[in-house]
């Protein structure tokens, strides 16, 4: 691997269930790839395949087709033993602070065990290094023998990150980790995860439905929709600049504090078609103001278009700022 | 004319082994009918406790709710049990944030709509109740109501059974709708669709909605008046042009600030606000706020000691409870708020 090479290579990637009644296609055919140091949000809703996705990428789940490289290595049917060494630099955090720490185990053990099961030994010890994971992530270091229960959702969440750090990744995955917390706790926390990507160095893959979040925390930007990317670009081209009508919709339906009352909004109709039987073309035409009839025979590839870095999957993508629809354009 | 629903000096309270826990202690608000109140608080500010003891739902045995809450002239506390439920599911109906948990598994949602239907019109007639509740479920936008009427909630979309459950709450026509959350579990754009919706029934039935959230950005889109709620308490009230486009608490700021926006500098940390919301067990003394509030300081150490009332602020009927002097707030709000970028 050289230095230009990308940390994460995602190519065709998919996962299907197989369910009664049928084939889920969850995830149906990625390609991205994530450099060393940066961040990609992954947004779209629920059913879209973010979840899973996140989990196909660090190998909770076996992927059905394709192929991810991780550090240059295939790592797409890896088993335990050859995924050990490379366990601890890639990491996940996930989305409720409730459920994914053990209550009866003590913080600094929960924070301790990546450490353990990967067979590490900080310099200087165990306890000194959780003891500094959780001075980084904002808790009291004197707090290492309390258990989750005694914690805020906000602080388990510092429990969740720290825990994701203590090996050292290189890669962190975080399946929606602020959609669980209090308005005020959330800020929090996007501040802290900023701070760490910064000064970390890390690259991180945000699985996220808020796109005001993600916008806040990553370079670039994934939006699905029904197991595939529809659009991916960087941060101010796909918020500026979205070329997708799916994309447009849902940045146009995200509430904000900041215009009162709801005219002049576009509105999506219909709800997400079943993964068990998804359209055929577009996967979107069935909720898209623009569909025509070749979007219901050819499906759209993702293309880049003006030689940018913006790629967009659709027959005819729309262009013009966002701002018009929104009475202002973003800052 | 009189609000459809006023609420004056609301309290409930609960007995617990750590102590009393005063979830809502002293709230008052009017709602007309045809309006929207947005309700917004964080985890513990007694948003939902309030929202419960609207519609007579707490346990007698374990809640104590004192004050006045007054739904089309009937005064509720302390009502016999069977004239509050009368006028529950008549007068005032509630959605809430889960349809799943509100709707029965083994029943066909169109029974269960009926089911609300039938229990305030007993005299009413098997296909004239058949014919209401199907064309109630297409006003909510369920398309195919007739074949829809017979399928079971697993059959349903998340979007679909929030629809069938703002049915279900509004089949008798109440002229009052509690919404706790009623969009959150949603994907944003079919809470789009569901917040639509509710205004569009709203302009048709007159209704008066009391909506609770914790998303300022939905209560922007909704609501007429705002009442920001912390720690069981009322820190600032008013039309939500004042109170979101001219906030005057030190908390509305920073619950302002801290949520990431569309628009503004992606490039700068989000101004959250320090600590967590207190525990209503051991709520702190003076203002609830003063542990996490910058300005703490500049009110001559009242704060700390003194908790603050409600008092007007800002224009006509804008209100807020806090001791920062009148110049002292009008310079932090210059200097502080409207340079994050919050009033706009």
């Amino acid at each position: 691997m050289t230095a230009g090479d990308p940390l994460l290579r995602v190519r065709g990637l998919t996962k299907h269930f197989r369910v009664r009644g049928g084939l889920v296609r969850a995830v149906d055919g990625l390609d991205f790839e994530v450099r060393a140091g940066e961040t990609l949000g992954l947004v779209g809703e629920s059913g879209c395949g973010k979840t899973t996705t996140g989990r196909l990428l660090v190998r909770l789940l076996e992927p059905t087709g394709g192929r991810i490289e991780f550090a240059g290595q295939d790592i797409t049917h890896a088993g335990r033993r050859a995924l050990r060494p490379l366990r601890s630099q890639l990491q996940i955090i996930f989305q409720d602070p409730y459920a994914s720490l053990n209550p009866r185990h003590t913080v600094g053990r929960i924070i301790a065990m990546p450490l353990q099961v990967n067979g590490i030994t900080p310099p200087g010890g165990t306890r000194a290094r959780v003891r500094e994971l959780m001075e980084l992530v904002g808790l009291n270091p004197e707090h290492y023998d309390r258990y989750p229960h005694e914690f805020s959702g906000g602080q388990r969440q510092r429990v969740g990150i720290a825990r994701a750090l203590a090996p050292g990744p290189r890669l962190v995955v975080a399946d929606e980790p602020v959609s669980a917390l209090d308005v005020s706790i959330q800020a929090q926390v996007v501040n802290l995860l900023r701070r760490l990507q910064r000064e970390l160095g890390l690259a991180f893959v945000l699985i996220a439905h808020d796109l005001a979040v993600v916008r806040h925390f990553c370079q670039r930007v994934a939006v699905m929709y029904l197991g595939r990317i529809v659009e991916i670009g960087d941060r101010d081209d796909i918020y500026r600049r979205p070329q997708h009508p799916y994309t447009r919709a849902l940045l146009a339906a995200v509430p904000d504090v900041t215009r009162l009352g709801s005219a002049g909004r576009i509105r999506l109709a219909g709800d997400l078609p079943t993964p068990l039987d998804p359209p055929s073309g577009c996967r979107f035409r069935t909720r898209c103001p623009n569909a025509r009839q070749r979007c219901a025979e050819q499906e759209p590839a993702l293309l880049r278009r003006d030689g940018g870095n913006q790629a967009t999957a659709c027959h005819f993508p729309q262009s013009g700022p966002l701002g018009v629809e929104r009475g202002g354009v973003p800052a | 004319m009189d609000p459809y629903l006023r609420v004056d000096d609301l309290r409930v309270s609960f007995g617990t082994a750590d102590g009393t826990v005063r979830a809502v202690d002293g709230v008052s608000f009017a709602v007309p009918r045809g309006r929207t109140l947005g309700v917004v608080g964080e985890s513990g500010s007694g948003k939902s406790v309030t929202s419960l003891a609207l519609l007579g739902l707490h346990d007698p045995r374990r809640a104590t709710v004192t004050g006045q809450i007054t739904v089309g002239g009937h005064q509720l506390v302390g009502r016999p049990e069977t004239e509050v439920r009368r006028l529950r599911g008549q007068e005032m109906a509630l959605i809430f944030q889960d349809p799943l948990s509100a709707l029965h598994p083994y029943y066909p949602v169109g029974r269960q709509v009926t089911e609300a239907y039938r229990v305030h019109h007993p005299r009413a007639g098997r296909a004239q109740t058949r014919r209401h509740v199907v064309e109630m479920l297409g006003r909510v936008g369920i398309p195919q109501p007739q074949r829809r009427y017979d399928q079971y909630p697993h059959e349903f979309s998340g979007g679909m059974r929030q629809r069938a459950m703002i049915a279900m709450a509004l089949v008798n026509g109440p002229a009052l709708l509690i919404a706790d959350e009623p969009a959150t579990a949603l994907d944003v754009t079919v809470q789009a669709q569901i917040l639509d919706l509710l205004a569009d029934l709203q302009a048709e039935f007159d209704t008066a909605i009391v909506l609770i959230s914790h998303d300022l950005g939905v209560v922007a889109q909704v609501a007429d008046d705002v009442l920001v709620m912390y720690a069981g308490r009322a820190v600032e009230q008013g039309s939500a042009e004042q109170v979101l486009r001219r906030p005057q608490h030190p908390y509305t700021w920073g619950l302002l600030s801290s949520v990431p926006s569309l628009h503004g500098d992606a490039a700068v940390d989000l101004a959250a606000i320090p600590g967590h919301p207190p525990s209503l067990i051991d709520v702190p003394a003076g203002c609830a706020f003063h542990p996490r509030c910058r300005y703490a300081e500049h009110a001559g150490g009242r704060c700390r000691t003194q908790r603050p009332e409600l008092t007007p602020g800002g224009t006509p009927g804008h209100r807020m409870a806090c001791h920062l002097p009148a110049v002292e707030r009008a310079r932090r709000y210059a200097e502080d708020v409207v340079r994050v970028g919050v009033a706009r």
